[in-house]
């Protein structure tokens, strides 16, 4: 199986954890990732770029989705936020085909048309729907037997549900839950697993984002979490780059290390923690580790 | 089929007057909906259960609460579209970020207020018309989405940001907010844009999308906030973390391809605020410490010049 590999900025930038964590598990699972195909392809603009120029973002990401197409494989995100506004772009692109039409004018001189066959999708529902839960089962090298983990989601891979394709893939709504399961953990269920983790407004109301770290890490963690995982880079950086402020803010402690996906399936996989820099959190992980019943 | 109404009960006069969940067994009609079972148990069950309803056909907004954890109108959320998988109990609880007054029935005050604070009425400038204020079709068709907003609460319910912070303006009046800036016949746009523009006000939106997701309406409250925040730069309030935050990526993704990490908080906050670059080093440490830090040199990707060239080629169209 073989994937034209999206990385996203973050897993080349401030969380490189999550590119060979990625990679690793990839490789066991059996996972082709062509990294080549879109080197070229650019930033999906988050959002943020869309709110200055919605038209911009959607260029963008269908030059991306064509340089996909020409390679003849699906596109693998490992990201919610890329994953979300590529899933927007694509449902729009594919609404109208005049729109798709004139922005393919814009790519033309590049070489370059979307042709309307890309279908990005994360790690996280390629493992659930293109390899399967049993196969994944088969791989593991270890149970994490014991192991508390309460989801995370990131907003952009649970909304807007439509564009997500979740009526006609509805095990989108807990596929995060049942790959913690499958890899033996206990899912530590909160409210808090869908909502927003504060990242955007991170410079905008530095205030409201720490609150929101300090909601989701103290409601999971007092709910038993020995681990928080998500399958978003941003979600990760704000949760683990500001749980000590979150700590400070509310006068408590709250150690929550807070895993990448790709991590834990490489627990599971028998992968070492250093070669995923478990090691290289904010919030350590060493606690978790040697408490970890690593059972074949 | 049997369904087990799990409901939220607060009573302010009872004695112990804390809050707690009450369980209801009902049978009901596979067409039932949330508020046919919660009107059954009120009725035949339970008489003591508060809730807030009128029209029953999705018009009144009067009956939004939260089915199994997510905002909705009760008389249009059908029981067995919410059933879980795995068992006949659906969980109901009160709208979210409003005081309790008794059981289902939350203060809309606070929610008034918002609406208030962005006046919602037109303000047309000039001699008064004889009839009435008139605006073309094709001006208007834009704010036909907006309109239909039924007041419900249920974007503020589950707005992310009103959880931590009952400051902020919300979804619902800043989608009402829309609904004049938008409107050509409005002439207070630069008063609207320095109220949207200040604490509370539309850079304080998280882009979360929970307000989109639960509206019963497809208002799609946090479009609107987007496109505030677009005309609110174009009018030239740019001095804000959040309009340099758009700006910054912007910038970023059009010359590199990509997102430059090291330089977005820096240009955000701006360099001269020293209290905010004071306040970034701790975090710089931690980063560092861990290797968690984005390249010194941001190289940018390969075929940048691709990027450059559709950037100004779109942003000319605009």
């Amino acid at each position: 199986m073989k994937y034209a590999f999206y990385p996203g900025c973050v897993s080349r930038g401030a969380c490189p954890e999550l590119y060979s964590a990625t990679v690793e598990v990839c490789n066991i699972l059996g996972i082709e990732l062509d990294e080549d195909v879109l080197k070229g392809a650019s930033c999906t603009g988050a959002g943020v770029l869309q709110e200055k120029n919605q038209r911009l973002g959607d260029t963008l990401n269908a030059r991306t989705f064509a340089m996909a197409e020409q390679s003849g494989n699906p596109l693998m995100t490992i990201c919610s936020t890329c994953q979300g506004v590529m899933s927007q772009a694509n449902e729009r692109l594919l609404a109208d085909p005049e729109y798709l039409a004139s922005i393919n004018e814009d790519l033309k001189e590049e070489g370059l048309e979307y042709k309307g066959t890309a279908d990005p999708k994360h790690l996280l529902w390629i493992i659930a729907e293109d390899l399967g839960l049993d196969f994944l089962e088969s791989k593991l090298v270890n149970k994490l037997q014991g192991l508390k983990l309460a989801p995370f989601y990131g907003c952009y891979i649970v909304r807007p549900s439509k564009a997500l394709g979740f009526e006609e893939n509805p095990g989108r709504k807990q596929a995060l839950e049942e790959v913690i399961e499958t890899v033996g953990g206990e899912v530590v269920d909160f409210p808090g697993k869908t909502l927003c983790c504060g990242f955007p407004i991170l410079t905008i109301n530095p205030e409201n984002s720490v609150n929101m770290v300090a909601n989701h890490t103290i409601d999971a963690k007092d709910r038993g979490a020995d681990a928080m995982v998500t399958p978003c880079p941003l979600c990760h950086l704000n949760l683990d780059g500001y749980q000590p402020n979150a700590a400070s803010v509310r006068k408590r402690e709250i150690d929550l290390p807070i895993i990448h996906l790709p991590q834990l399936l490489g627990l599971a996989l028998g992968i070492s923690p250093e070669k995923m820099r478990l090691n290289k959190h904010i919030v350590s992980t060493k606690k978790l580790l040697s408490e970890l019943v690593i059972s074949p | 089929m049997e369904v087990k109404f799990n409901v939220r009960r607060y009573d302010p006069e009872s004695t112990d007057a804390v809050d707690h969940f009450q369980e209801y067994l009902m049978d009901m009609e596979d067409s039932s909906t949330v508020l046919d079972g919660l009107i059954r148990i009120r009725e035949e069950v339970d008489g003591t259960l508060s809730l807030r309803c009128s029209c029953r056909s999705a018009i009144c907004g009067s009956c939004a609460v939260r089915v199994n954890g997510e905002a909705g109108l009760a008389c249009n959320t059908k029981i067995i579209d919410v059933l879980p998988g795995n068992g006949n109990t659906i969980t109901i609880e009160p709208a979210g970020n409003l005081p309790v007054v008794k059981d289902l029935v939350v203060d809309f005050q606070p929610f008034w207020g918002k609406i208030k604070a962005v006046e919602p009425w037109l303000q047309p400038v000039g001699e008064e018309p004889k009839t009435e204020y008139l605006a073309p079709d094709e001006d208007m068709l834009h704010l036909a989405g907006v309109v239909s907003c039924i007041l419900c609460g249920a974007c503020v319910s589950d707005c992310t940001v009103m959880e931590v912070d009952s400051n902020f303006l919300g979804p619902a009046a800043l989608a009402k907010s829309y609904r004049f800036v938008g409107d050509p016949r409005d002439a207070s746009n630069q008063q609207r844009f320095k109220t949207l523009n200040e604490y509370g006000g539309v850079w304080d939106c998280t882009r979360c999308m929970k307000c989109v997701e639960v509206c019963p309406k497809g208002v799609a409250p946090m479009d609107r906030i987007m496109s505030l925040r677009e005309k609110v730069m174009e009018a030239g309030y740019t001095n804000t973390n959040g309009a340099r935050h758009a700006n910054a990526f912007v910038d970023s993704v059009k010359h590199s391809g990509w997102l430059d990490e090291l330089k977005l908080p820096i240009k955000s906050f701006g360099i001269f605020n020293i209290k905010a670059m004071i306040g970034l080093i701790p975090l710089a440490i931690r980063s560092q410490r861990a290797g968690k830090v984005p390249p010194i040199f941001h190289k940018s990707i390969p075929g940048v010049e691709n990027v450059k060239r559709i950037f100004e080629k779109v942003e000319t169209k605009k």
